[in-house]
């Protein structure tokens, strides 16, 4: 039984432009699942419609999006908001701005403890101190009385990630947490994200154009293709070799671990035609069904 | 170090304008044509009386010399003798100054929280007809200034619908002695509340016509501000956490939206002082401002520049405490 | 969220034909006031004063808007004043405008001590309430048309000075400006040509606003008796008078009000409509 089931999930424009295509996806408990596409690809849409934070100009136009087996579409806003925030966290993707300026970091970690789960201060605060260390903090109790400004790029990562698992959700949804860092923090950050994942036995769905992040984190992954699931498999199957040619396209245009330098191949126009003339059928095909 | 070189800056330019806006004062009101003296003195009085009076009130000296005198007492405090009145212009000030003080903290009140409160509800509902709404109001408040608005409340809340008093500042069959000038805070502090009804029926009109458009202003720039802060990262991540949009914008949004909005109230707050010259008229409310047009139509010299250079006085100051309150809220500029 | 923003796009069109038509009425009554006023504005008759407006009990269908105290028509003395509102708008708005704006062009273009000078001729300036400064000049200089005109460009060009100064400061850091002087053409000429028609679209915003404030300084300088003369019909004046007599004869106060709400709405709209309609960057 997966934690996340989504089942022909459509999400377009007001003005009927399409932005995820009968997208279905499962992430069981405890899986950490890659999200891969170009961008554009709509696989943060995915997230964002999990999450309740699609752009105003976005909407769920039909399928749905089961948690624990609930179908949050079913709920008021407002159940659905606080279902979200007590079993669903983000890892955003710019750590510079997801904090919020006017703050100190400790309230940021731990107002959703207080507010939305009803914990007590002091106890919320411990909990805080003690993820602090978790995410590798020097002196926490400083970094909690801290504005945002004062501290690192990477430093306010950490925090995000402690802030994300506060709550013990049973899903997290990364939002290319590393892209926005530079190098060598990024791969202190993926390490960190696997280690704290493992520790909590918490579920991941990873959203990255990156496939050489995907191979250390995941152990299953996703392939979007202008909003349309292209390939779905796991990570051993996937890079011994993916059975769709955009994917195959895909992993042949992403630099190798084992030969950084090595010449990489763009995806070709020719397998490009090809998927955007499978969307074009799939999209003909939508107009004669009948909408749900 | 550097906050202190650029207080001391601040200082000496707030000093420059003072000195500036006294000269003006000076200047213009040496050029007057209508000698005050003849004013003051009764039919067929002799060239001797009017020599007397204008050694007394130092009149015949030199242009330069007059200034010299003239500033060097006001440093003192001693501002002269007023000529209609014939009290000390200080004590006249003085006397008058709370009740200008009151309408216009009471006016700011009212604008910031009308206009606040507009800007949140625009935001929360933003895109939709309450916006479009709001926008429209606030386009029109902004559009007429206080004069305009001090009429129009006049007449609906006046006389078509008698709720408030149009004139004056307490009712005098109340028959309460006040210990000191400042008649609405001495009534809260005393917790005498149907004394503050009183007050509050007769201030509440002007003080509503002055807070008008400054409230339409705070309105526009907040809700700007706070548009673009809806936008931002760390709103998002609040609302995957489980809040609502109106704990969202009061809690997140609000903070870091205000900023801008806090240094245009200050600015803006001169301008309503400074409209209260009128608005008092208008409701014969007993302020600086009515007692001001009586001394210009009386060509009172000495009250005259008493009164303008103490709002001189209070408009710079103004200033600079909002400048000071800027430096002290920013929190980036704080740590910097 | 598209179609909000196509109604705010559709609003400047309604806004202007609709402050404008207004303003275009006002110009012909004014300019027609001799032909189409029922009376003369001056003409009193003490057995028909306060009288109400014709849709109200006990009127006189020869006076529409009633009378006043001193039995003076009230529609023709507002034909009048537009007159007289109108000049004050278009000679005080546009000569403090060119004031105005001139002193900003040459601070913020200029820089060094015309910049020292003129901002510290605003700071001071700021530093008088400015009604309270518009009557005290108007006691030294007099009463008169030509006193209320002076008195308005003395107490508002800081207004035009300041947004232009600013205008012009971050106009002139711009690349354009410098690639100008490069291209070898004076201090003056760049002034002139490159940065005038980029702040053009604000000060014309700032005229027809300034327009409308004129009006209500006008009105202001009537109402404490100091404007033009008592015997020349202005809003100002009938305001005055109406707030004297409002329990007893609401109509002389409400229609010049109501008037001068219109007027000055009409000129801030405008001005604002016009703005987003030259302006290249909004539209």
């Amino acid at each position: 039984m997966s934690f996340l089931s989504i089942r022909d999930l459509n999400v377009s424009l007001a003005n009927g432009a399409p932005l995820l295509r009968r997208v279905s996806l499962d992430v069981a408990a405890g899986e950490v699942r890659a999200l891969v596409g170009e961008s554009g690809a709509g696989k943060s849409m995915i997230g964002k419609a999990v999450l309740g934070i699609l752009p105003r100009a976005a909407k769920v136009t039909g399928g749905s999006i089961q948690l624990d087996g609930e179908d949050l579409e079913t709920l008021s806003p407002k159940a659905r908001r606080q279902r979200i925030g007590a079993r669903v966290a983000l890892i955003p993707q710019d750590p510079l701005t997801a904090l919020n300026p006017s703050r100190r970091v400790g309230p940021q970690i731990t107002d959703r403890l207080v507010d939305i789960l009803g914990w007590k201060r002091a106890e919320a605060e411990a909990r805080a101190l003690e993820l602090l260390e978790e995410v590798h903090i020097q002196a926490p109790d400083r970094v909690m009385k801290a504005y945002p400004h004062e501290l690192s790029g990477g430093m306010r990562q950490r925090i995000l990630i402690a802030s994300a698992f506060a709550a013990e959700p049973k899903l997290i949804i990364a939002d290319e947490p590393t892209t926005a860092l530079d190098v060598t923090v990024q791969k202190q950050i993926l390490k960190l994200i696997r280690e704290m994942q493992q520790r909590h036995g918490t579920a991941l769905l990873f959203v990255t154009h990156d496939l050489g992040v995907v191979s250390k984190i995941a152990q299953s992954l996703t392939v979007l293709y202008a909003g349309k699931v292209i390939e779905e498999t796991d990570i051993k199957a996937f890079f011994a070799g993916p059975s769709h040619a955009y994917s195959r396209a895909l992993l042949a245009a992403t630099p190798k671990y084992t030969d950084p330098d090595g010449s990489l191949t763009p995806v070709p126009d020719s397998v490009i035609q090809a998927v955007e003339a499978e969307i074009a059928a799939f999209d003909a095909g939508q107009m004669g069904t009948v909408r749900a | 170090m550097q906050i202190a070189r650029a207080l001391i800056t601040r200082l000496i330019t707030t000093l420059v304008t003072l000195l500036g806006a006294a000269v003006i004062v000076f200047v213009v009101i040496r050029v007057v044509p209508g000698n005050p003296i003849a004013m003051m003195l009764p039919p067929g009085a002799t060239d001797a009386d009017i020599d007397r009076l204008k050694a007394l009130y130092g009149l015949d000296k030199s242009i330069l010399e007059q200034f010299w005198i003239w500033i060097g007492n006001v440093v003192q405090g001693d501002f002269g003798m007023s000529i209609t009145l014939r009290q000390p212009v200080y004590d006249l000030v003085i006397g008058r100054l709370p009740a200008t003080l009151e309408l216009s903290i009471l006016a700011l009140l009212i604008a910031v929280f009308l206009g606040g409160a507009a800007a949140l509800t625009a935001t929360l509902y933003r895109g939709t007809k309450i916006e479009g709404g709001i926008d429209v109001a606030g386009g029109v408040a902004l559009s007429l200034p206080d004069f305009l608005w001090g009429l129009a409340l006049i007449l609906v809340l006046g006389v078509l619908w008698p709720l408030f008093h149009i004139s004056g500042r307490v009712s005098p069959s109340l028959g309460f002695e006040f210990g000191s000038n400042f008649y609405l805070f001495e009534a809260l502090a005393r917790l005498q509340f149907n004394v503050v009804g009183d007050l509050i029926a007769h201030m509440l009109m002007p003080a509503l016509a002055l807070a008008i458009p400054l409230a339409a202003i705070i309105l526009q720039l907040l809700k700007q501000s706070l548009k673009e802060c809806m936008h931002d990262d760390y709103i998002t991540l609040a609302r995957t956490k489980g809040y609502s949009e109106s704990s969202i914008i009061l809690r997140d949004a609000l903070p870091n939206a205000i900023l801008p909005t806090l240094t245009l109230i200050g600015v803006q707050f001169t301008f309503l002082i400074g409209g209260t010259v009128i608005i008092e008229r208008l409701f014969s409310y007993e302020g600086l401002g009515n007692m001001a047009i009586d001394a210009v139509i009386n060509r009172d010299l000495p009250l005259i520049q008493g009164i303008v250079l103490v709002f001189a006085l209070l408009f710079t100051l103004v200033n600079l405490v909002v400048d000071m309150t800027y430096a002290a809220l920013n929190p980036r500029l704080r740590h910097a | 969220m598209l179609d909000a923003r196509g109604q705010i796009r559709r609003l400047p069109g309604v806004r202007l034909w609709l402050s404008g038509g207004w303003l275009a009425l006002l110009v012909l009554a004014a300019i027609f006031a001799p032909l189409i006023s029922p009376h003369d504005p001056l003409a009193q008759d003490l057995f028909a004063g306060r009288l109400p407006p014709v849709w109200e009990q006990g009127s006189d269908p020869a006076f529409l808007l009633g009378t006043d105290s001193l039995g003076r028509d009230v529609l023709s003395r507002m034909l009048y004043g537009a007159r007289l509102a109108l000049i004050v708008a278009l000679v005080a708005g546009t000569l403090t405008c060119l004031i105005g704006a001139t002193l900003g062009l040459i601070a913020g273009f200029f820089r060094g001590w015309a910049d020292l000078i003129i901002s510290r001729l605003i700071d001071i300036w700021m530093a008088f309430p400015p009604v309270l400064f518009a009557i005290l000049l108007i006691a030294v200089i007099g009463t008169g048309l030509t006193s209320v005109i002076v008195a308005i460009v003395v107490i508002d060009w800081t207004r035009f000075a300041r947004v232009v100064r600013a205008e012009a400061m971050s106009q002139g850091a711009m690349d354009y400006v410098a690639s100008a002087q490069v291209a070898g053409r004076g201090r003056l000429g760049t002034a002139m040509t490159e940065i005038l028609p980029n702040v053009l679209p604000t000060i014309v915003a700032l005229l027809t606003l300034e327009m409308g404030i004129a009006i209500i300084v006008e009105a202001i300088l009537s109402f404490v008796n100091l404007s033009i003369s008592t015997d020349q019909p202005t809003w100002g004046g009938m305001i005055a008078e109406g707030r004297a007599s409002i329990y007893q004869a609401w109509w002389v106060l409400v229609f010049p009000l109501f008037t001068l709400f219109l007027t000055v709405l009409s000129f801030s709209q405008f001005g604002e409509g016009l703005k987003e309609h030259f302006d290249p960057v909004l539209r």
